[in-house]
């Protein structure tokens, strides 16, 4: 070994040591190494397996065309993000896209295999359209394979693909909106104030083109050139009924600061001694728009932005935050009332074991902010509890909300680190309910593998695994979620669901939302355990009529309860529990 | 999944663990590299060694605390980098260059590349005689140029026939811009510092 390099891990041991540190003096809790997922004998499709509080349904393995048989980790047929229309799941790979369908849970069956290489593959639906994002120089305007030698060619797509899915099995190409820096990911929002128009928010991560390729592209820095094709998203408007004329109508500079700066916001480095090495705020990862609500949240690179989209042609950064914890800020997601918002940093890219034991709780995790109007507060973190091995690429990735009423609560893939299901109703307090992860897929060479992305759609956990294929899980009763609130959860479903775009989750009037809230009072003592009871008979009872008698049984419960809500140890909850039973008698 | 993470010092020694494995992995499987990505890499390690030959005299040279740290991080991205950089060529049984050990030496007829952006020994032999705020403007400046070549290199290879079509060569070509970019606007922010209008 040469002096350099022994000079070079010398620093490095220092470095750890210094982490480690801080970490003992911050008191920070480590990641488990003695839980069943620390040490997991390693495999591709024979992995072993450690699952807590979920069942596991069904797995259907990468099809072949999306999948390297002679390595399992090839970066080139990586499962990406997904998608739900239907009875179909769409499941984006580096190589193309497939479509599940998933009417029988537990056996699904490929109904489509669209080849179309270019990554990272994020794929969103809508009526009869299929929206894909390409960023690298391989993709083809074909979709073919083998990708374009010239330098400068008009056989290269980067950007947004848009394809007709009215024969599902045969999706065809409509148009496909060429941008600067392709499309890593992007995000669908409909315009509140015309139904015939979609928006796709487009973020590009990578290098830019030559602008003899694509013209106005410029890569230079924005003190060099005012018109950088940095520094921004792209717009597409795409109006529904004339889908080919789709192009980009704007690129806003959404991190301008008030002197009109286009890099108004983190240039990158670090805040000081000890804290992370954070990027430069010059593109979005992932942007999650919430229009019910006119507002956006981006993860863009250096920072954490709010954005205003009740315009979605004109978006309005309207608050900014930074942690010094933090890498790259990569994903977001808004608590279901938007009173938090949970964002993830993708230390280490997603290529990199980052939840080692001695990796920091609080890099490579979830920061969790409180929301009010322009203002973002660091509440907590949350980061898989686990230790996992040097050869498993694991930090916080996509996840979503699992709506169970009252309470806050999501599940996430965390790449070979499995998937964790956690609750974050109090943000400074976050923990884990359920979780399910394989081991290693080797256990010597680090194989990239594990959960891309795991949504909760109706009534199911939906994991992409970018090098085995598609989980579906359901969620067991346990002492921290009881039967009542996983069937209060299964009763919100969207016929169409892209995670980007995030939906506000609405109960029905039924029965299961009241016992769940029920489950919840008596957990955390929010009622007397004798009114507990007594309520729960009058639910039983008032089930069990029916017409006039039963909504004055549920009428009088409701009153009741109200009459509880003063002094009860939770009145909010109470409150709401109320408000269900109301519901329930107004059937 | 995002390669322009990786970067800074612990996340380059990222960047080395996962091409040591997954990327090697995937060239015994797939396909021959491409000359001009082999080209780009050989280039790259030259021009990351002059780097580290630069960071190397900061020790004795500087009292700027900032200067130290920066230095600090581009010697052990490059270094993490250029060893990424030769496990990509080996593992496509190409010639990887290893001009570490040789830093300073002087080379003779075997002298490195003259890569873009490259200090020329002149410029080399200025910046070893500088101490003190003239040593700090000469280092910035310097490398403010260095890593601009960086840039270049990038540009060029995404400009020439066949390069950057492989995902991994795609994405750490990149990281490579993003990460020089950034660098670079810091850097200016301190020259700025040492050079009041």
């Amino acid at each position: 070994m040469p002096p350099a390099v022994l000079r070079h891990a010398a620093r490095a041991a220092a470095c750890m040591l210094a982490v480690l540190s801080i970490a003992a003096s911050a008191g920070a809790q480590g990641a488990s190494t003695s839980d069943p997922r620390a040490a997991l004998a390693a495999g591709w499709k024979d992995a072993a397996i450690a699952i807590s509080n979920l069942k596991l349904v069904s797995t259907a393995w990468r099809p072949a065309g999306m999948s390297d048989p002679r390595n399992a980790g090839n970066f080139e047929f990586m499962n990406s993000d997904l998608a739900f229309a239907g009875p179909y799941v769409f499941q984006g790979n580096f190589n193309g896209v497939q479509v599940w369908d998933a009417s029988d849970v537990a056996n699904l069956k490929l109904k489509t295999l669209l080849p179309c290489p270019g990554g990272q593959g994020d794929v969103s639906v809508l009526g009869n359209l299929m929206f894909m994002s390409v960023e690298e120089t391989r993709g083809r305007v074909d979709c073919g394979s083998g990708g374009v030698r010239d330098s400068v060619s008009a056989e290269r797509f980067r950007g947004i693909r848009i394809f007709d899915i009215t024969d599902i099995e045969r999706p065809k190409v409509i148009t496909q909106v060429q941008t600067c820096r392709g499309s890593h990911t992007h995000t669908l929002i409909e315009d509140p104030k015309d139904k015939g128009v979609v928006y796709v928010y487009v973020q590009g991560t990578s290098i830019v083109r030559s602008p003899r390729e694509l013209a106005d592209c410029s890569g230079r820095a924005p003190e060099m050139d005012a018109n950088t094709s940095l520094f921004r998203i792209e717009i597409i408007r795409v109006p529904l009924a004339r889908p080919a004329e789709a192009r980009v109508i704007n690129a806003p500079r959404i991190f301008s600061d008030s002197a009109g700066r286009i890099a108004g916001l983190w240039r990158g480095g670090k805040q000081g001694e000890g804290t992370q090495e954070t990027a430069e705020t010059d593109q979005c990862h992932d942007i999650t728009a919430y229009p019910e609500l006119g507002l956006a949240a981006g993860a863009c690179s250096g920072n954490g932005i709010i954005l205003d989209i009740s315009d979605p042609a004109n978006p309005r950064r309207i608050a900014e935050t930074f942690d010094p914890n933090f890498a790259y800020w990569h994903s977001a997601n808004f608590s279901n009332d938007a009173s938090k918002v949970l964002f993830t940093d993708e230390w280490g890219g997603g290529m990199a074991p980052r939840c080692r034991a001695s990796d920091k709780m609080t890099w490579g995790a979830n920061a969790i902010f409180t929301l009010q109007g322009r203002s973002m507060r660091a509440a907590g973190y949350y980061k898989l509890p686990v230790a996992q091995t040097r050869t498993e690429n694991c930090v916080a990735h996509n996840g979503a909300i699992i709506p169970v009423p009252g309470r806050d609560i999501m599940v996430q893939g965390w790449y070979q680190g499995g998937i964790s299901v956690f609750d974050f109703t109090d943000p400074a307090k976050p923990f884990e309910i359920a979780y399910f992860d394989r081991g290693p897929v080797s256990a010597d060479t680090l194989h990239l593998g594990g959960s891309w992305s795991a949504y909760w759609h109706n009534g199911r956990i939906w994991n992409s695994e970018i090098s085995r294929g598609l989980d579906v899980l359901e969620l067991t009763p346990s002492e921290q979620l009881s039967a009542n609130e996983i069937a209060a959860a299964a009763l919100v479903r969207f016929e169409v669901n892209n995670p980007q775009t995030q939906r506000r989750n609405v109960w029905p009037a039924h029965p299961a939302v009241a016992r769940a809230y029920v489950d919840q009072l008596e957990r955390g003592r929010g009622l007397g355990a004798a009114r507990i009871a007594a309520v729960r008979a009058a639910i039983d009872a008032a089930e069990l009529r029916s017409g006039a008698a039963r909504q004055s049984a549920y009428a009088a419960l409701a009153a009741s309860l109200k009459d509880d809500a003063g002094s009860a140890g939770d009145s909010a909850r109470v409150r709401a529990l109320a408000d269900v039973v109301g519901q329930l008698a107004a059937r | 999944m995002n390669m322009s993470l990786l970067r800074g010092p612990a996340a380059s020694r990222v960047l080395r663990a996962m091409v040591g494995t997954a990327l090697v992995a995937l060239s015994a499987s797939a396909q021959s590299a491409s000359p001009a990505d082999v080209a780009f890499m050989k280039g790259m390690i030259h021009h990351h060694a002059q780097a580290i030959e630069m960071v190397v005299l900061i020790a004795d040279r500087t009292t700027s605390a900032s200067l130290r740290t920066l230095g600090e991080r581009i010697d052990i991205s490059q270094r993490d980098e250029i060893e990424m950089m030769q496990q990509w060529l080996r593992a496509r049984r190409e010639e990887a260059p290893d001009p570490l050990p040789h830093l300073g030496m002087d080379m003779g007829d075997h002298d490195m590349p003259m890569m873009a952006g490259m200090l020329t020994k002149a410029q080399m032999a200025a910046l070893k005689d500088a101490r003190g705020p003239a040593f700090d403007r000469l280092f910035l400046s310097g490398m403010i140029q260095h890593h601009e070549g960086a840039l270049t290199m990038v540009r060029e290879l995404f400009a020439t026939t066949g390069g950057g079509q492989e995902t991994a060569i795609f994405r750490f070509a990149s990281d490579i811009d993003a990460d020089q970019r950034a660098e670079i606007a810091r850097m200016r922010t301190m020259l700025r510092a040492l050079n009041p209008p």
